[in-house]
């Protein structure tokens, strides 16, 4: 403890699987002489550059990225011996200028403010970064109706996608009769590509809680339930961990701080369904029972958990109230736009050259998020089309990435905004793949309440089946879109009312790719089996025979110094020989008739 | 009910017992109770879903219908090493269709499956939430990322050898719960 120096090691989920783990295993043993205390960290954003270790000291922080458990002990000692940056292992730094270092100029981080930072494992690292005291300020000096009127001021609408006035939800709440009410924490992120909630549990755990103990004041209840993705086994585990201390320090429990406040929290943890992102059915699945949506009204706000009052928000939209308290509403919403206040986390991924949680203002363009803070696309290429809100969000083509980043603008296009979800595509995306990989997924994830749902998706991904696998008909256009219009007409929930929106917004935006796979019989972006065919350079090819000891039906022959031949017949498409060729000798091509 | 009981007796299963008077101190205990099941034994028989009526009384056709619904459930055991690849948005623009099949091709285990010699099941999941790295896979929990066709090839191979010549009994067979996640 008598160190200056304090070093942390980046242990979100993403940073463990890049090695950090074995990156802080290689400080630990570095690290034991006292030079520096070395401590856990959550998810510092920059998932390119995974694994992340901070150097802080006297205020100044210096970030190294893409260390390995060989050379992270070295550069670090380095540091702490000299006290001077290693610079070429720097990632970022206070007014560092380098190609990654400007990852962060247009983010504004309030909610991730404490991601990486703190110690996702310690209450006292979450207090000393004025932890815990917008809920003592709340309890000691202000009235629910005060929380909520600051909630109100703070213009903060639902993070899940919805966008729903928080302070509304939290108003009714509060009027429906007690005294059993309940809040429930939406943790059950199931969107495909989707990673904020995850990242900002097993980050900064606390900000969540205390974002739901204010709630559970604002409404009077006095039970707060996660509803908890058992596929976050880490998040799972830093809530357990970060609920006990809580207990400990008495931020749960009776008599908050004296203040006569009560309140507790459990974890559910879901089995796997994407419907129960759904309040209602969530609420069927804590209560033990299939999580199937029912009608609303009545709203969770009347008649929610076990037929009592509840409020349910999102990981994020609880994870904003802490400072919306502690600031006051006003320094919230000096951010965003005029209907859309505030700041809002991105998962960014896809074809992006650097990939990571972000936070920004609303209001800032998709091509500010792609090319100033993602770098661009990967390995240069060039941008088609961003995807907002996974399954029930809609694909933006590259034309139209001036857009700003507001509930309303991009409802406008034809996508939502969605829980956070930012997929960047190249011109490798095939979009009418793009839209069946959706429909496959919320398909398979349809509850199969409503008939319009269960039957109408299925028949819509049998059409865009049948599309990718050449055997479309004149018309199938027409019919998606008539389906789509009647599925979201005729369903219940929330599932089915967005399921078609990546059909109907690559059909907007891309309907000459529908086009061609129907009519000229090709698939642009040469990823549909049906229309392609691999073949390998003659002049490219080095006889390695790597391709053909990795073909799976043996289509692939060739000797010693004479290139290797695909026979086509009994070449399955599966694209393996293309991964491991070295010399790029492995060619596809679409056109006419080739996949026959 | 009598035929039930003489499948059961009461004896089979003991940790069932042990769960359910853990579990049903929660209001709606059902699927809680389920969930450690599976991750107890690693699936779910009807046989243990028999034996759960007969202790909580809670109708087995509520519990059948629990267990059909969730996908994280399993009806029948898994293989000695879990892999699941991720199909997530991400990992699919990455390839993951890809990985699935040279993983189905290096294990035998055809995709929701086990291997005939019983050491591999491979899923295909949805999200596993490490997009930033795709495509991504856990094997007996472990994530890792950015996998290709050749690092599949490699870490079938590894695990199999080590199966082959330990038996099988090092690792984690109830993966992708407790389970921690490493490299």
């Amino acid at each position: 403890m008598s160190s200056q120096y304090k070093v942390i090691v980046g242990m979100g989920s993403c940073g463990i699987a890049a090695g950090a783990k074995k990156v802080y295993d290689s400080l630990q043993d570095t690290l034991n002489d006292g030079s520096a205390k070395l401590v856990i960290g959550g998810c510092m954003g920059m998932c390119f550059a995974e694994p992340l270790v901070e150097v802080a000291a006297d205020g100044k922080r210096v970030i190294y990225g893409r260390l390995t458990s060989e050379n992270a002990a070295e550069i670090i000692a380095k540091h702490i011996k000299t006290g001077q940056p290693v610079m070429e292992s720097v990632i970022w730094s206070e007014g560092l200028d380098s190609a990654d270092a400007n990852y962060f100029n247009k983010q504004q981080r309030i909610l991730l403010k404490n991601c990486g930072v703190v110690d996702p494992e310690s209450i006292d690292s979450y207090m000393s970064h004025d932890g815990y005291k917008a809920l003592e300020k709340a309890l000691k000096t202000m009235t629910p109706e005060q929380v909520i009127k600051e909630v109100e001021i703070s213009g903060l609408r639902g993070r899940g996608g919805g966008g729903f006035p928080t302070h509304i939800k939290w108003t009714l709440a509060g009027k429906s009769a007690g005294p059993d009410k309940y809040i429930i924490c939406n943790a059950d992120e199931g969107d495909p590509g989707a990673f904020m909630d995850r990242s900002v549990l097993e980050s900064d755990p606390h900000r969540v809680m205390e974002g739901m103990m204010l709630a559970g004041y604002a409404i009077g209840a006095s039970e707060g339930y996660f509803y908890a993705r058992a596929e976050y086994p880490l998040a799972i585990k830093r809530l357990r961990m970060a609920i006990e201390q809580a207990n400990q320090k008495g931020y749960l429990g009776k008599n908050i701080l004296g203040t006569g406040f009560n309140f507790q929290l459990f974890i559910r943890e879901g089995a796997g369904a994407f419907v129960c992102g759904e309040e209602t059915a969530l609420i069927m699945s804590i209560e033990g029972k299939r999580g199937m949506p029912r009608t609303r009204p009545p709203f969770p706000a009347e008649k929610g958990l076990w037929g009592k009052p509840t409020n349910i928000n999102n990981v994020e939209t609880y994870a904003n109230v802490p400072a919306i308290i502690f600031h006051g509403g006003a320094y919230f919403a000096q951010y965003g736009t005029e209907s859309s206040k505030g700041t809002k986390v991105f998962a960014l991924a896809g074809k992006i050259a650097r990939g990571g949680l972000i936070e920004v203002p609303m209001g800032i363009t998709l091509n500010n998020v792609v090319f100033d803070i993602g770098g661009g696309l990967q390995g240069g290429g060039k941008l088609k089309a961003v995807q907002t809100g996974g399954p029930s969000g809609g694909c933006i083509p590259a034309e139209l990435c001036d857009t700003p980043i507001d509930y309303d603008s991009l409802k406008k296009i034809g996508a939502i905004m969605g829980s956070g979800g930012l997929l960047i595509m190249d011109e490798s995306a095939c979009m009418v793949d793009v839209a069946k990989f959706f429909l496959t997924f919320t398909q398979d994830e349809s509850c199969g309440k409503c008939t319009f749902c269960r039957a109408g998706t299925k028949q819509m991904l049998r059409i865009l089946e049948r599309i990718s696998e050449g055997k479309g008909k004149s018309g199938d256009i027409e019919l998606l879109e008539d389906l789509a219009t009647k599925i979201v007409q005729g369903s219940l929930c929330g599932l089915g009312q967005s399921a078609p929106n990546p059909v109907l917004t690559t059909i907007k935006y891309f309907r000459h790719e529908y086009e061609a796979h129907i009519n000229d019989k090709i698939c642009p972006a040469k990823k549909c089996k049906a229309f392609i065919s691999y073949e390998i350079d003659a002049d490219k090819c080095k006889s390695c025979s790597k391709c053909a000891k990795g073909c799976p039906t043996k289509a692939i022959t060739g000797a010693k110094k004479e290139p290797y031949v695909i026979d086509k017949a009994a070449c399955i498409r599966c694209g393996l020989c293309m991964s491991a060729c070295k010399f790029d000798a492995v060619l596809v091509t679409t056109g006419s008739g080739r996949g026959e | 009910m009598s035929q039930h009981e003489s499948v059961n007796n009461g004896n089979s299963f003991p940790e069932i017992k042990e769960i359910v008077t853990k579990v049903s101190v929660n209001k709606t205990p059902a699927m809680m109770i389920l969930q450690a099941i599976q991750f107890t034994y690693g699936y779910v028989a009807p046989e243990m879903l028999e034996r759960v009526t007969e202790l909580t009384g809670i109708p087995s056709s509520t519990l059948y219908s629990i267990v059909t619904f969730y996908a994280q459930f399993r009806l029948e055991p898994i293989g000695d090493n879990l892999i699941q690849v991720c199909h997530g948005t991400a990992c699919h623009l990455a390839g993951a269709e890809r990985i699935t099949e040279s993983m189905v091709m290096e294990t035998g285990a055809q995709a929701g499956k086990t291997s005939e010699d019983r050491l591999f099941t491979v899923d295909k999941v949805a999200c596993l939430g490490c997009c930033s790295m795709g495509p991504v896979i856990t094997l007996n929990g472990e994530v890792h990322g950015y996998v290709t066709p050749e690092k599949v090839q490699k870490v079938i191979k590894e695990r199999r050898e080590c199966c082959v010549a330990n038996g099988c009994k090092d690792h984690d067979h109830t993966a992708g719960k407790e389970a921690t996640v490493s490299e």
